[in-house]
């Protein structure tokens, strides 16, 4: 049961954000940009970043949606998304995505973790600036949510199908349109 | 040394934040919101629990810039804000904001750290649903932003006055117009 009174049904972070309308603005703002705004790395690579974050928190609602998300982009390809949850050093993704999510490692432990071997490793294998940036804000970004998932103790349902349903909503449609609490509402029920 | 090329002599969270300014506006935000926006905890109480997360996540920079805007708007009591970083239990503060802050410090170190029983303190102390709701999320959201200024090496500043004239600011004039306002904002900075 959760911590405080959020809406019934709702599961996971959508709970929080009915709960708190102000905050949620802005939350799901910087999940858009981030995940599905221009950048360089796919959307795909960097739902892969946050799966891979949230699964180091153990936060099973962020990972499972999230993975579903990766997937949805991904083909379908949840083998790839949890090759790279798991072991990443020896998934099919490219040198520079390995070592990205070796940052994104670092930032969940602790930003002063980051060394400056680790973002030359990034640059070397081709990463620029604004991926080294968006990769630790991402890493950053999901301690966040993480946190605010479990610190509450959110409903997390278990119905697999439920979150490839939200995943594939979250690929097609993003973070920020109102359809997406009323879908998520109405698919809980 | 920042770990990425960020504009020149511009400290802390400020540096990644004109770097990308895409992600800068929803952060600004949420954390106007939180620390600012109507609520029943003051601003100061607000803030010392982002400088005790900051504290905890050892972030130099975010303790300090928050700790000084926290003690603005408490009189200018800075050693009550070291007191609460120090050993908040023992602090010169209500029994309610202890119970709050020990919700924190359990968010800082991860979400399910935070027990039933810790919730239920804060609420025999007369603390609310919102109240419990935005502690946890300040919590979370300082997990981000110390994990965002540390991971990419950011600039902190060692004199203590830069933070207290940055904190005056800061406290009139918000996050949203400090952080991302004009030259002037910039050269106080």
């Amino acid at each position: 049961m959760p911590h405080i009174h959020l809406p019934e049904g709702l599961p996971g972070i959508v709970s929080g954000f009915a709960f708190r309308p102000e905050t949620a603005r802005p939350m799901r703002e910087l999940a858009e940009i981030l995940l599905r705004g221009p950048s360089s790395l796919t959307s795909g690579e960097r739902e892969m970043i946050a799966t891979f974050v949230s699964t180091r928190n153990d936060c099973y609602f962020c990972q499972t949606s999230h993975r579903a998300a990766a997937a949805h982009h991904l083909d379908g390809n949840y083998e790839l998304v949890d090759a790279v949850r798991f072991n990443h050093q020896h998934a099919p993704v490219s040198a520079k995505l390995k070592a990205l999510l070796e940052i994104a490692g670092k930032v969940q432990q602790d930003g002063k973790a980051v060394l400056a071997e680790d973002i030359e490793r990034a640059r070397q294998e081709g990463a620029t600036d604004l991926e080294i940036h968006d990769t630790v804000l991402i890493a950053a970004a999901f301690c966040m949510y993480n946190r605010y998932v479990d610190g509450l103790a959110t409903f997390t349902p278990q119905d697999q199908q439920l979150y490839d349903q939200m995943g594939a909503r979250m690929a097609r449609e993003g973070y920020v349109q109102p359809a997406h609490r009323a879908q998520a509402a109405a698919d809980t029920h | 040394m920042a770990h990425i090329s960020l504009p020149d002599g511009i400290p802390g969270i400020r540096g990644p934040m004109m770097f990308r300014p895409e992600t800068a506006k929803p952060l600004n935000e949420l954390v106007d919101v939180l620390l600012r926006g109507p609520h029943p905890l003051s601003p100061g109480e607000r803030e010392l629990i982002e400088a005790f997360v900051s504290s905890e996540n050892d972030c130099t920079y975010c303790q300090t810039i928050h700790g000084a805007i926290a003690a603005h708007h408490l009189g200018g009591d800075e050693e009550l804000v070291r007191s609460v970083k120090r050993d908040f239990q023992h602090a010169a503060i209500s029994d309610k904001l202890k119970a709050l802050l020990a919700i924190a410090g359990k968010v800082q170190l991860g979400g399910k750290h935070v027990t039933s029983e810790d919730v239920d303190q804060a609420r025999r102390l007369g603390a609310t649903d919102l109240e419990i709701h935005d502690t946890v999320l300040i919590a979370a959201v300082f997990c981000m932003c110390n994990r965002y200024v540390d991971g990419l090496a950011t600039w902190a500043p060692e004199d203590p006055d830069f933070y207290r004239q940055r904190a005056a600011k800061i406290a009139v004039d918000g996050y949203v117009a400090s952080t991302l306002g004009s030259g002037a904002a910039t050269a106080a900075g």
